[in-house]
């Protein structure tokens, strides 16, 4: 610890917070992220934070920031209980959410079983249970989906009354969708076009429908784009806040919701809006420092960025929390040599010895769950406590005290010369969060310890109004998305610039959902194609062989034997991995 | 009548742009983000070319709908150096530098783009051309977008090559 101490105070000195990048993952506790983020944000004040949640739950964020200038997940998992109609967008819910795939197997296993529509390539369980199984070709998922929106438009299957009262953007959808009809979009997606008429029409007509997405959507071409259309589908129809009609972004890792809303994911803590100079000096006021000090001229450098910066060697020091870039990410050599570099200051802090690891020039080992304490929060805003059962093994240190021995030794001060931050355990920690998160969509104030203990699992927003927590929220058209009030002013969908407040003050003035349109671009490295059904990913400890899509074999793979799969820029030698 | 005027310079500056754009493109392949929304917005500006060489002849004008495609800018020589030369470059600082002022640049040529598009907009109603009116209706906007993701990508990237 001495020595990443020494070496983060000579390039504070040399170049500034500018030299220090971050990254941690989707697997730590909520206490852990908020300490992480005051010391990246607030102590050091470097921009450049980001989480694993990049490869996945990203998306999820970002599209909800796109429809409602806000992240928070608008369904609960209950309204599986009520649905009519569910909705299933690239999410293979039986092989990656397994209890979740349980609830919605008892209702179809019940009287009135509500219908499923399912969206993905490979012939998945889910598709097997469907009554309509979309199977459009890897990467024209905005295509499928303007097309879906084009049915529901032209027959009139549109909730105005909630259109007119509660939304902004909605003319600009139908002449965007115009251009989809299903005949064009089916050679698009090759997808037979009265599969899409069918899938439409059950969708269209649902009486409580949930939408639920996954990395189908996320992990593919125009991934926000995509995942906003479904929201856009609940949106017109009027299908949220009610029980049944939800969306369900939903999350590839445990505490993923907790890398976003406390600033793990280089957004700023307690959804605020880096774009709303309000909210900065309101964060600079808790943490008790300077509002300079807050990076706040542009959004937060995500993770493909940051390792640019890394190559071209303006970020010196890399410090590396629970997960495995070496192994994870696209452009594996790349990413390798980057890593590899003698000029690099990397510091990977994990439960194991990794790729990544073996590449650190200081290892942190860490203790997971059940050896310390903190509490997580799962797609549904439901928060609970892990208390830590067995001591970790050998000298392996909850996340929290490392990064709280590195601040002490940082000497990082506040205004007054308090230590920064001021907590010293994941309570007192907790009890700091719930300051941060207070009058924030993400409100915590309602919760302690002592309460999570005495049952857990309770729904956020949880304040002295709402004890128990809100089951779901957007309830009659209310929405978090005032000028004033947003975490975000949203992107532009295809260029992704983001949107200036002065654009967004007038857009939506009174706060109210954002339709936003896009139009389906090729993808950018391969032609849309069939490719192989891939089995599960082989384990993380080695390269998967499922290289992305398209790929094409000569002859069936054999599990164990060796392969070459080839994709635009990578050809990985690897073992098919087993079923 | 001048709207022939406005016309032949609108194809002539959408046609630098969707130049400028691709060789912006190969210049920063391994920026990927800059690499591949750079194509993407090439498409657009392809596209209005092609769509005001479409109008030209009621104006009789001859204007090439050929903007630089694709395909032809991959096989050149220059754009393979450049893209080299690109990769060969990745591990040092300067093309950050490089890369602001091609953004600026970018930034430069696509505001002249949607002023023309202004101008002729405004040609269009005044000599009451309710099809050319709609085109720059489809138009502007998108030349609008990609200036401001010029703009947009350099605040991004210009403190981190600034301060460091």
């Amino acid at each position: 610890m001495d020595r990443i101490v020494q070496r983060s105070k000579e390039l504070l000195a040399e170049q500034g917070p500018s030299a220090l990048g971050f990254y941690t993952t989707g697997q730590l506790f909520l206490e852990e992220y908020y300490t992480l983020g005051v010391i990246a944000h607030g102590a050091i004040g470097t921009n450049h934070v980001d989480g694993n949640t990049r490869l996945c739950t990203a998306t999820a964020a970002e599209a909800l920031k796109e429809s409602f200038a806000c992240d928070g997940q608008p369904g609960s998992y209950s309204d599986v209980d009520h649905a009519d109609v569910i909705a299933l967008y690239g999410h293979n819910v039986a092989e990656t959410q397994t209890v979740l795939w349980m609830r919605m197997l008892d209702r179809l296993a019940a009287p009135n079983p509500p219908k499923l529509i399912c969206v993905d390539p490979r012939e998945t369980p889910v598709a097997q249970a469907a009554t309509v199984h979309l199977a459009p070709l890897p990467g024209t998922n905005v295509a499928l989906m303007n097309a879906i929106l084009h049915e529901i438009i032209r027959n009139d299957w549109v909730d105005h009354d909630y259109v007119a009262a509660y939304t902004v953007g909605y003319d600009e959808l139908a002449k965007q969708v115009e251009d989809y009809p299903a005949q064009r979009v089916a050679e698009i997606c090759q997808v037979p076009a009265e599969q899409i008429h069918e899938a439409a029409r059950i969708i269209g007509t649902a009486k409580r429908l949930l939408s639920t997405v996954l990395q189908g959507f996320y992990q593919s071409h125009q991934a926000t784009a995509a995942a906003v259309q479904v929201n856009n589908v609940n949106i017109i129809r009027g299908m949220l806040g009610k029980p049944g009609a939800g969306i369900l972004q939903m999350n590839g890792q445990p505490t993923a919701e907790n890398t976003r809303e406390c600033g793990a994911d280089g957004d700023l803590a307690g959804f605020r809006n880096w774009a709303n100079d309000s909210h900065v000096a309101e964060l600079a006021r808790i943490w008790n420092i300077d509002q300079m000090q807050i990076p706040h001229y542009s959004p937060p450098t995500h993770l493909m960025q940051m390792m640019r910066y890394v190559e071209q060697g303006t970020i010196r020091l890399l410090w590396v929390s629970g997960t495995n870039p070496a192994v994870s990410l696209p452009e594996l050599r790349r990413i390798r040599s980057i890593l590899s570099q003698q000029r690099l200051f990397l510091v990977v802090q994990d439960l194991f010895l990794t790729e990544t690891a073996a590449l650190a020039d200081v290892v942190l080992p860490a203790a997971t769950w059940a050896e310390k304490t903190g509490t997580f929060t799962n797609a549904d805003r439901t928060v609970h406590l892990s208390d830590k059962a067995v001591e970790p093994p050998g000298q392996a240190r909850p996340d929290l005290d490392i990064f709280l021995d590195y601040a002490r030794r940082m000497d990082f001060r506040d205004k007054d010369g308090q230590p920064l931050p001021p907590w010293h355990d994941p309570e007192s920690a907790f009890e700091a969060w719930k300051r941060c998160s207070a009058g924030r969509p993400c409100d915590y104030t309602g919760l302690s310890y002592a309460k999570l203990r005495g049952g857990s699992g309770i729904q956020w927003p949880c304040t002295a109004e709402h004890p128990d927590g809100t089951e779901r929220i957007y309830l009659d058209g209310q929405f978090w998305s005032t000028p004033d009030y947003c975490e975000s002013y949203g992107r532009d969908l295809i260029t992704g610039a983001p949107v200036e407040p002065t654009e967004y003050r007038p857009m939506n003035p009174a706060g109210k959902a954002v339709i936003k349109a896009a139009e389906y671009l090729p993808p950018h490295e391969s032609r849309p194609r069939r490719t192989p059904h891939h089995g599960p990913s082989a384990p993380m400890s080695r390269p998967p062989t499922a290289a992305p899509p398209p790929m094409r074999m000569n002859k069936p793979l054999e599990v164990g034997s060796e392969a070459r799969p080839r994709a635009a820029r990578t050809a990985p030698l690897g073992e098919v991995p087993g079923r | 009548m001048k709207l022939d005027l406005a016309l032949r310079e609108l194809h002539r500056s959408e046609k630098s742009l969707a130049a400028d754009l691709l060789k912006v493109a190969d210049r920063h392949k391994v920026d990927h983000e800059i690499y591949h929304v750079a194509r993407d917005l090439a498409r657009w500006s392809q596209q209005h070319v092609h769509e005001l060489a479409e109008i030209g002849p009621r104006y009789n004008l001859n204007l090439k709908s050929d903007p630089p495609e694709e395909a032809q800018e991959d096989s050149g020589l220059l754009s393979t150096v450049r893209s080299k030369a690109s990769e060969l470059v990745g591990r040092r600082p300067e093309p950050g530098l490089l890369l602001l002022a091609d953004l600026r640049h970018l930034h430069r040529v696509a505001a002249g783009v949607s002023l023309d598009w202004e101008l002729l907009g405004q040609g269009a109603q005044a000599a009451k051309d309710s099809e050319l009116l709609a085109l720059t209706k489809r138009c502007h906007p998108q030349s609008l977008r990609q200036m401001r993701w010029a703009n947009a990508m350099l605040k991004v990237l210009s403190p981190q090559v600034l301060a460091s």
